[in-house]
């Protein structure tokens, strides 16, 4: 796979078109079609948990939001080629990946709803928190990297960045340092066309991302991010290969985001509505979903039965999450590993302060 | 006179430097098409054309880095990092070169440039969007580090800061762009680096602030009033270099001091106050010089916030402190 779709050929592997149609059998993956239909649902729960955070924020119960919307198959269909032991180094936009890994839509909106407690990730395993200073992030996957080298486990990282992330000098020296080491690692780059409202083409000069993996020493591959086959196909073969030994890998997912930004964002300051609307067409969920009507595995009924169940979950889990209190000690308590003593008198302060305000009759 | 924010008044100062001198250039993430994000240079680039107003890769050492190679040049670069904690990968190049290169080269290149990038909290932003760390870029010798408080002196300041052969970090208060409105001429006027403000007299009680803080002292400037206290409250505006004489003159009239800082506490702008009071009021002393600033702990996520950036009552609480000593 990777000497035929060579960053140098222009190639990009795509399996599934638009319409549900098989078009690369050749680099069809080992799935069985339960465990298509496991993706989608996957896909299908992270977009309800996504829409419902967007009109969370809408409503002021949450702040602000990036969404995921169009990046499900780029997202899910690279995590689920990782093993149980594997790690997943995230940016900020790959939920579809972070609920697949076990994290709870609930610690997602204790996250983005503004609460500490959602960005520690205790339901899933060897998993680090999303990172906001972008592209930092790659550095902290190489080094896991070299970790599990030197431990002799048998295990990779694969970490996500942007578009725009590839253009920070920490994204060069991951790619650098993971070539230098030869570290276990796949990098997964969701190349959604914006940082914000600058496009692709102002990133970077390079006719794909792809393409730089050659300059360290790594592979490259381009793929259909808005297809779940061909992003799985990828990186099950990427991470098979690492695994074995092979020099680190990355992907370069062609996908779009559909959304803004964040909620704070208005994408009609910088993109045109008939770009969207070619997007829409390629919407990844549409596209497996299709093809699983085609192979009469699933229905429109139970399209609508399964979202209603996942709406009542994600609400559930929502609840919990809004519910969650925020005492003064949490501020204080995590800085250090033992408080230090002026630290402390700095909560008892303020605590005197709040009885004072308590006594008062303010006008 | 027309009435603006601080946002538009920052845009006013772009507009007219721009005008004004070929060699001024604004860049950076967003900057361009969108206007910035806080769209602070909005229409800019409509008006001044791509190759002066135009959109960085996604790369903040590299924003300041070309920065750099553009004052050895003879450019005037005015650019934005995107918020305050997003500053740190440029970090190599401000306190390595911006702030060192005229030094180095014994006068012979000026780092004319203007890095410009809102900062502070309580807009229930995602992590790192909410830091004041103000004290860092202070604590560097060789930068310049101002701060408006509204949108008059925001505009002065800039039209200032662009123009020093220096370079200038010019930190906004986000939590401010918008929420105060205010007469600003639309023609060009300068307010000096430097130069704290008296924004008002009082004799008991030497308060002072800047920034987003300056309202919440303003408020409790009004609280101490009722009490019978008579505060004199300052806007630093400039935080390095500090105006040492404003303060100590205060100091030495009023004898007690109270500084007002968001950013952490210990080793802030505050503890500057506190060691000017010192050295230069010692004698005139009459309650100790007493610091009020964030807490020693990151800004947490929005759902601490209500905890971290402390209400104007607290301010109050301080100065009935250093009133009752």
């Amino acid at each position: 796979m990777f000497t035929e779709y060579d960053p140098l050929h222009d190639k990009m592997l795509q399996i599934l078109d638009c319409s549900g149609n098989i078009i690369n059998p050749k680099f069809m993956p080992d799935l069985s079609l339960a465990q298509i239909k496991e993706a989608y649902k996957w896909m299908l729960y992270a977009r309800i948990a996504d829409i419902k955070a967007v009109s969370y924020q809408r409503q002021g119960r949450m702040y602000t939001y990036p969404p995921n919307l169009g990046q499900e198959a780029s997202a899910l269909g690279t995590a689920m080629a990782l093993e149980k032991e594997d790690w997943l180094v995230p940016a900020y936009r790959e939920l579809a990946a972070w609920l697949y890994r076990g994290v709870s839509v609930k610690e997602v909106y204790l996250f983005w709803g503004g609460h500490e407690e959602g960005s520690k990730f205790a339901s899933a395993k060897n998993i680090i928190p999303p990172c906001v200073p972008i592209g930092s992030q790659t550095l902290h996957a190489v080094g896991i990297a070299y970790a599990l080298k030197y431990k002799k486990q048998n295990n990779i990282v694969l970490t996500y960045i942007g578009d725009g992330g590839t253009s920070e000098g920490d994204f060069h020296e991951a790619m650098n340092y993971a070539g230098v080491w030869h570290a276990p690692i796949v990098f997964v780059c969701q190349n959604n066309q914006y940082a914000i409202s600058t496009p692709r083409k102002k990133q970077t000069a390079a006719r794909s991302i792809a393409i730089k993996a050659l300059g360290y020493g790594l592979k490259g591959i381009q793929v259909d991010g808005n297809d779940f086959l061909a992003t799985y196909s990828a990186a099950h073969a990427a991470i098979k290969e690492v695994r074995e030994g092979g020099m680190p890998i990355l992907i370069e997912c062609i996908t779009y985001r559909q959304g803004a930004h964040t909620t704070s964002d208005d994408p009609t300051r910088y993109r045109e509505k008939e770009e969207e609307e070619i997007w829409l067409e390629r919407d990844p969920i549409k596209r497996l979903r299709a093809y699983l009507q085609q192979k009469q595995e699933w229905n429109e009924e139970e399209d609508k039965k399964l979202q209603e169940q996942y709406e009542k979950e994600i609400e559930e889990q929502f609840a919990q999450a809004e519910k969650q209190p925020y005492p003064l000690s949490d501020i204080f308590q995590y800085m250090y590993v033992e408080t230090p003593e002026n630290l402390r008198k700095q909560q008892i302060e303020y605590e005197k302060f709040l009885n004072w305000k308590e006594t008062q009759k303010w006008q | 006179m027309a009435v603006m924010t601080m946002v538009q008044a920052i845009n006013s100062a772009l507009e007219i430097k721009l005008k004004e001198d070929s060699n001024v250039l604004c860049y950076g993430e967003d900057v361009g098409v969108e206007g910035g994000v806080f769209r602070v240079t909005e229409n800019l680039q409509k008006q001044f054309g791509e190759d002066r107003v135009f959109d960085s890769p996604l790369a903040e050492s590299g924003i300041v880095g070309t920065a750099v190679g553009m004052c050895i040049a003879g450019l005037r670069p005015v650019v934005e990092i995107q918020f305050c904690g997003f500053v740190y990968p440029a970090f190599n190049q401000i306190l390595s070169h911006v702030a060192r290169m005229h030094n180095r080269t014994r006068g012979r290149y000026r780092m004319s440039m203007v890095i410009r990038f809102p900062y502070g909290g309580g807009i229930k932003a995602p992590e790192h969007h909410s830091e004041s760390m103000e004290a860092l870029y202070a604590h560097t010798p060789g930068l310049k580090v101002v701060i408006p408080s509204n949108p008059y002196d925001a505009k002065g300041l800039l039209i200032s800061a662009i123009e020093s052969d220096d370079p200038v970090l010019y930190l906004e208060p986000k939590r401010i762009y918008r929420a105060i409105k205010q007469e600003v001429p639309q023609e060009k006027y300068s307010i000096p680096l430097g130069q704290a403000k008296i924004v008002q007299d009082g004799h008991h009680l030497t308060l002072i602030s800047y920034g987003a803080m300056l309202r919440e002292a303003q408020k409790a400037v009004v609280m101490a009033k009722k009490e019978g206290y008579s505060i004199e409250l300052i806007d630093l505006r400039t935080i390095s270099p500090i105006d040492k004489e404003t303060i100590a003159q205060s100091i030495r009239k009023t004898g007690r001091v109270l500084s007002v800082t968001e950013g952490p506490k210990s080793f802030g702008v505050g503890a500057e106050i506190m060691a000017i009071a010192n050295e230069e009021a010692f004698l005139n002393l009459e309650a100790p010089p007493t610091r009020l600033a964030g807490f020693d702990t990151v800004p947490p996520y929005p759902r601490g916030e209500g905890w971290y950036f402390y209400p104007p009552e607290r301010i109050f609480y301080e100065i009935k402190k250093l009133m009752e000593f």
